[in-house]
């Protein structure tokens, strides 16, 4: 009895060295000084990704604090239930994705593919709505350019805050773009089985672009859709 | 020092959390808090990105510590670019300078 448990653990051991010796690249030590250069890698590439969205977020706060009541007066016409409603949509997707790297952790294969599917899904729903936002704004003349128009106190500035809408939404609906083609990537490999709860640095990284790309829609919603909307001074 | 794995139910209990937010800072933009709803609006979006990055992002369970020197520096660089460039144009009207 005693023989044929370390008989079955030895054959453990070897699978699962084999397993990580698979996954391990040789310029590292081990899997877990690779999992922290992976991750860490990201986290680098996530901070140069805030810097970008950080310096168009300086612009919107200093260009509001300047022309508040224009602001105030075209944040009016965002359609409020389309930005709580893709808020919704995102944090769903989050939560798949979140999911989807634990059934990773797992190696419950089927489920990695059905979680990101599910976020690719939300995340072309927000695609979809900002769409139908975009089309909306085109249709009511609020796309800046020589089109543009705006009944207001300060129609210069109001445009103002449309071509932010636009460059900050639009940059965002981008990397949302960038993240669908992601995650549909991630789903192949998974469905492919690439991933096994030693080495799956891959959907982890992915799973923390979505959730960056989360975090910088939940501060879009705010200032563009929230502040002030409906009190008009 | 593996890779911590979360439980399904912490993930579900900040998606809960989340949702209540964004229900809440819809609920309070609806109301005329005057010069509050802006700083209300944006500390509750904060909270919601912290939840998400310390739980979604697994920053609560990294052991690393240079992954979290990058992060603390990212933010403090945020802070740099935010309150330095509003302590211009925020004080530009405290003197008649010509041009402001």
């Amino acid at each position: 009895m005693s023989a044929e448990s370390s008989h079955g653990s030895f054959i453990a051991g070897n699978l699962a060295s084999s397993v990580s010796a698979h996954a391990l690249q040789h310029q590292f030590a081990d899997l877990e000084q690779q999992r922290e250069s992976s991750t860490l890698g990201m986290w680098v590439f996530l901070i140069t990704e805030v810097m970008f969205f950080g310096g168009m977020f300086a612009v919107y706060l200093i260009n509001r604090a300047l022309h508040p009541v224009a602001f105030l007066e075209a944040s009016q016409h965002m359609l409020f239930w389309a930005g709580a409603v893709n808020t919704i949509v995102l944090i769903c997707s989050s939560l798949f994705v979140a999911l989807a790297v634990h059934a990773a952790q797992e190696g419950h294969r089927k489920q990695i593919v059905c979680f990101l599917l599910l976020a690719l899904l939300l995340g072309l729903v927000f695609l979809g709505i900002k769409g139908y936002e975009y089309h909306g704004h085109w249709v009511e003349h609020k796309v800046p350019g020589p089109a543009f128009q705006f009944e207001g106190t300060d129609p210069i500035h109001s445009e103002v805050f449309f071509e932010l809408y636009f460059v900050m939404t639009g940059f965002h609906a981008l990397h949302m773009l960038i993240g669908v083609g992601l995650v549909a990537a991630i789903a192949w490999f998974a469905w492919r089985g690439h991933y096994t709860p030693a080495y799956h640095n891959a959907v982890d990284n992915v799973g923390l672009y979505w959730h960056f790309v989360d975090i910088i829609w939940i501060f879009l919603f705010p200032l563009l859709y929230l502040i002030s909307h409906k009190h008009v001074p | 020092m593996a890779e911590t794995i979360v439980r399904k139910r912490t993930y579900f209990v900040v998606w809960a959390i989340l949702m209540v937010l964004t229900a809440l800072t819809a609920a309070v933009s609806f109301v005329n808090l005057g010069q509050w709803n802006a700083p209300v609006a944006l500390a509750i979006a904060s909270g919601k990105a912290m939840l998400v990055a310390l739980f979604f992002m697994h920053l609560r369970y990294e052991h690393s510590k240079i992954i979290w020197l990058w992060v603390l520096a990212g933010l403090f660089w945020l802070t740099i670019l935010f309150f330095l460039s509003m302590t211009d144009f925020g004080t530009r009207q405290f003197l008649n300078v010509p041009g402001k």
